[in-house]
Order: C-alpha cells, then sequence, then structure tokens
C-alpha cells in the first residue's frame, strides 16, 4: 500500500448557516484513480474547492505530500502539485490555446516560457489532441475541446494531483470514453486523479476506489461493486 | 523592435526630439497644449497598466492625479522642493494608494471595485477642500522657481512631460511583455483560474495598483506649476476620470500602443475643439467618440486594424 498523498481530516465548511461539510475525512494514496460521487448539492464541488483552496475552511486540516497546507493560498498549492479541473470551463479566453498551456508552464511549473515552454506546450497538446487548434482562441472550440484544453492546462501545470472536476458532464458516449482514455493515461504517468463524476459508467470503470458524499457527510468508501451494493448509497440516490 | 534595447533607443530619439522642439520657440500655445497631450499619455498609460492589463476598472484617476498634485503643493509649501523631489514625492504618495486600492481587489471585483475608487476620490477631493494648509476649496496660488532651462517655465514643463511619457510607455511595454504582463492577462480573463494555476493574483494585482497609482500620481505633481492656480475642482476634475478610460478604450486596451494613440488622438481632438469651439466641448467629444467605440469596435483601434489584417 502507498503512502497517502492527500489527506484530508475532519473537514467543516459553512456557508452561513449551512453547513456544507460536516467533518469529512479522506484520504488518497499516491498513484491512484480515486472517485467521488454524490447526489448534487452533497458537497463534492466544496471540497474540491477546499482541497485546492478557493474556499477556507472553517475546521479540519488537510496535509499534502507530507505538508500541511491548510492555510495555503491556491497557487501555492498548484505549485506543490494539486491541479483541478474547473466543471464549468474556465479558459482564459483572450488567449490562444497554446497561450492558455503557457501560464501554467510558466508559473506552476518549472518556469519554462519561451521555447522550452512552447515545446512543452506542443506535446501536451498532442498527447490530447489538440494540436491542430494551438493557435485558436476557446470560443472556437467545441464543449469536448474546452474540456479537453481544461484538462491539457492542468497537465500544463506537471500535477502530483489532478482533480477532474465533471470533465464529462454534457459529452456523448465515445467523447467520455475519450477523456477517460486521456485520464487513465495520466494515471499510467504516475499521476493521482480524483474524478468527480455523475457518468456512473465511467466513474465505476476509471476508480479503484470511490467515496461517496451526501449532504455534507461521507456516507460510503469501497471499491465501485462495493459502492454499487451499498444501501446507504442507494437510499442516498434514489430515496426510500 | 524585438529586443529591448531598441525601445529604450526610440525612447532616447522621443526625448530629444522634444528637447529639441522646446529649442525651437515655436508658438508658446503649442507647448501649453503638448502638455496636456503629453500628461494624457502618462495618465492612459497607467490607468492601463490596471484597468487593461488586469482588467480592474479604476474611475478613481482623480484621486490618484491629485495626490500627486498635493503632494507637490505641500512640498512646495514647506519647503520649496525642486521638481524632480516632487515627481518621486507625488509618485510615491500615490504609490501608497494604490497600494490601498489593491487590497481592496480581494473583497471587491468587477463594478463593485469601480464604484469603490469612485467613492475614494469624492472622500479625498473632501479632505483636501477641507484642509487650509494647501489652500482648501479656495485654491492656492503656487509660484513657479525663476530661471527654467528653456526660457518659458512651461516649454521646459513640456520637456519634462516627454520625458515622463517615455517612461511610462516604456515601463507599460516592458509589464506586458514580461511575465507579469502574462500573469494579468490571465487573471483578467479568469481569476480563478489564472490562481488555480499558480498564479500570485493578490501579489499581481497589487503590483499593478501600485505601479498604476505611481505613474498617475507622476502626472499629476508638476501641475501646480502648470496651471499656478491649484484648487481641488481642477486637481480632481471629472475628465481625468473619464479621459484616463476612455483614451485606452479607443486606442486599445490590450497593448502599451493603445493608450498612447487614444491620448494623443483624443487629446488633440479636445485641444483643438477648446481653441475653435469652446471648453465645453472637451467630455462631449469624449463622450460621443467613446459611445461610438463602444458599439462599433470594442476592441479600439488596436482591434480595428487588427480586423482590416484579417488575424
Amino acid at each position: 500500500m502507498a503512502a497517502a498523498l492527500l489527506e484530508v481530516q475532519g473537514l467543516v465548511k459553512r456557508f452561513g448557516g449551512f453547513t456544507a461539510l460536516n467533518g469529512v475525512s479522506l484520504s488518497v494514496n499516491a498513484g491512484e484513480r480515486f472517485g467521488l460521487i454524490g447526489p448534487n448539492g452533497s458537497g463534492k464541488t466544496t471540497l474540491i474547492n477546499c482541497v485546492s483552496g478557493v474556499l477556507p475552511v472553517n475546521s479540519g486540516t488537510i496535509r499534502f505530500d507530507g505538508r500541511e497546507i491548510t492555510a495555503l493560498p491556491p497557487h501555492q498549492r498548484s505549485r506543490l502539485g494539486i491541479v483541478r479541473s474547473f466543471q464549468i470551463p474556465k479558459p482564459f479566453s483572450s488567449m490562444t490555446v497554446r497561450e492558455n498551456l503557457g501560464i501554467p508552464l510558466e508559473y506552476a511549473g518549472a518556469g519554462r516560457a519561451g521555447a522550452e515552454g512552447s515545446a512543452d506546450a506542443g506535446e501536451i497538446l498532442k498527447s490530447i489532441g489538440l494540436e491542430t487548434k494551438a493557435h485558436l482562441r476557446p470560443a472556437g472550440l467545441t464543449q469536448i475541446e474546452m474540456r479537453k484544453l481544461e484538462l491539457a492546462r492542468a497537465m500544463a501545470a506537471r500535477p502530483k494531483l489532478l482533480i477532474s472536476d465533471e470533465a464529462m458532464a454534457g459529452l456523448s458516449h465515445t467523447e467520455v470514453d475519450d477523456i477517460l482514455a486521456i485520464l487513465f493515461r495520466l494515471n499510467e504517468q504516475g499521476i493521482t486523479i480524483i474524478m468527480i463524476e455523475h457518468i456512473m459508467r465511467a466513474v465505476m470503470r476509471f476508480s479503484e476506489r470511490i467515496v461517496v458524499l451526501d449532504a455534507g457527510e461521507r456516507i460510503a468508501e469501497g471499491t465501485p461493486e462495493q459502492i454499487i451494493r451499498d444501501p446507504a448509497v442507494e437510499k442516498a440516490y434514489l430515496g426510500e | 523592435m524585438r529586443r529591448p534595447g531598441d525601445a529604450l533607443l526610440v525612447g532616447l530619439v522621443v526625448i530629444i526630439a522634444g528637447i529639441v522642439l522646446a529649442k525651437l520657440r515655436v508658438n508658446p500655445y503649442l507647448y501649453f497644449a503638448g502638455y496636456v497631450i503629453l500628461q494624457y499619455v502618462v495618465i492612459a498609460t497607467a490607468w492601463n497598466i490596471l484597468g487593461g492589463y488586469a482588467g480592474y476598472v479604476n474611475f478613481g484617476t482623480p484621486a490618484f492625479f491629485a495626490m500627486g498634485a498635493y503632494t507637490a503643493v505641500v512640498l512646495i509649501q514647506s519647503m520649496r522642493a525642486p521638481l524632480p523631489v516632487l515627481l518621486l514625492a507625488g509618485g510615491l504618495v500615490a504609490a501608497l494608494l494604490g497600494l490601498g486600492i489593491g487590497y481592496l481587489t480581494l473583497r471587491l471585483r468587477g463594478t463593485f471595485f469601480s464604484i469603490a475608487t469612485l467613492a475614494l476620490s469624492v472622500v479625498l477631493q473632501t479632505m483636501i477642500m477641507n484642509w487650509q494648509y494647501v489652500g482648501g476649496s479656495r485654491g492656492m496660488s503656487v509660484i513657479r522657481p525663476s530661471g527654467p532651462p528653456f526660457g518659458s517655465y512651461v516649454t521646459f514643463l513640456f520637456t519634462v512631460m516627454v520625458g515622463l511619457a517615455v517612461i511610462a510607455v516604456l515601463a507599460a511595454r516592458f509589464i506586458e511583455r514580461s511575465w507579469i504582463g502574462r500573469g494579468l492577462a490571465a487573471l483578467r480573463d479568469n481569476e480563478e483560474a489564472a490562481e488555480c494555476m499558480g498564479v500570485p493574483t493578490l501579489r499581481l494585482k497589487l503590483f499593478a495598483t501600485t505601479i498604476s497609482g505611481f505613474l498617475l500620481g507622476v502626472a499629476g505633481a508638476p501641475f501646480p506649476y502648470y496651471v499656478t492656480f491649484v484648487e481641488p475642482n481642477s486637481a480632481f476634475a471629472l475628465d481625468y476620470a473619464v479621459n484616463a478610460l476612455a483614451m485606452p478604450m479607443i486606442g486599445g486596451t490590450t497593448s502599451w500602443i493603445g493608450p498612447v494613440i487614444g491620448a494623443v488622438l483624443l487629446g488633440s481632438a479636445q485641444q483643438l475643439a477648446t481653441v475653435t469651439i469652446s471648453s465645453e466641448m472637451n467630455l462631449f467629444i469624449v463622450g460621443v467618440v467613446l459611445v461610438a467605440f463602444v458599439v462599433l469596435a470594442p476592441e479600439g483601434i488596436l482591434g480595428l486594424v487588427r480586423r482590416l489584417r484579417g488575424r
């Protein structure tokens, strides 16, 4: 069993009187393919926002790679290796696809600007199948290309842990397979991946281990087979 | 102009041309009008570092400009400080104010940030109006130092402004092409995504507000010697807020040359209108041109050129 790369302990996040996360703990091992599921509003994205540093937490600790990061701002966490893609793609719209990758290459990676960065960007775009779109602005991309750009940009930050927040929502069957193949390949390169997804077919196929959230609490954890048979999960999704 | 040395060279040539022009002693009005246009090159360029590169629209330009001007008034009053000291001190005080509004960006984005900067301008104007040492609301006369190097003092100030404009434009160009400019563009496009991609957004925003404030203050510092009578309504004039925003928008906000084009075109048109029609035509012209550009060419003249080239 590999050491834990990400360790979340007793995370609490409140928005006013509403408790979005109520003492959630989980740990993700290095190299793991980890699934995070739960009904709408169960706190998945809030959890990711806390892990990536976009939202401050009310209590609890987050450790990454043996280091406590609970109070670090997002840009420092991304430099340590926690990189996320966004549920609704957030490209840098005034830049070309290649320039979009240039930002994380220069800022989050090893400071690779100029020719070096450009070569890296080319390589990443090629591996993800966007090389012919390198000079387009994001506005000229299709839905799936936009999702791929999100992933490509995240890869350019040289992540140790990639958090994929609903990278497949709204895509067709073959497009989902396309993104899945990319994520599998990244995992083979040694990148730990947390997948948040509503498309059960994709999560079940991809994940080695799954944690289920419901109403801000962790209700189940296990392999995909265990999760499917878990009565608590069934209740959370379908009711009594 | 690929090498950084080339830009410096062009800047130097512009400064020398300015000095030669000053030596020529053409119609004195030209220096008087030229000063205002150059002052707007500095103001528009400074505004664009924050508004164009970082996407934070500052309506409070008069606050920064007047900080420079009134810092100069205080230093002239208390110790008759020389012009270089006025420029530096005016810039630093405005830079400090810039750093302050930089921290506002933590909580205020978009329109709310703009409203706060507008409020800042009103608050500062009220404070100055009630500060008798600098003349309060009645204003104060300032006596120019004697024996300027270029005949008349306005001609001398004209050459100073040429230098300041060159420095401001070179600074903006350097920022735009450096890692700072790329980071600012990223946070302008999407602040959350930029932060998650390793861009230290707060630090870059503080840098942008501070440097923008500094240059606006520097632009205001020679103002007391230029007008020789400083009062709050002229130092905090609405013109600065409107022009600072209109000039880069008309020229194009994404490149250093945009604000320069906008300032020269609009500034000249205003000066021309002031002489030929009436001084009240100033803002009317700006208003009409700005509306036309926002509707027809939202990316300014640079955007138009780019579109015509088919890029």
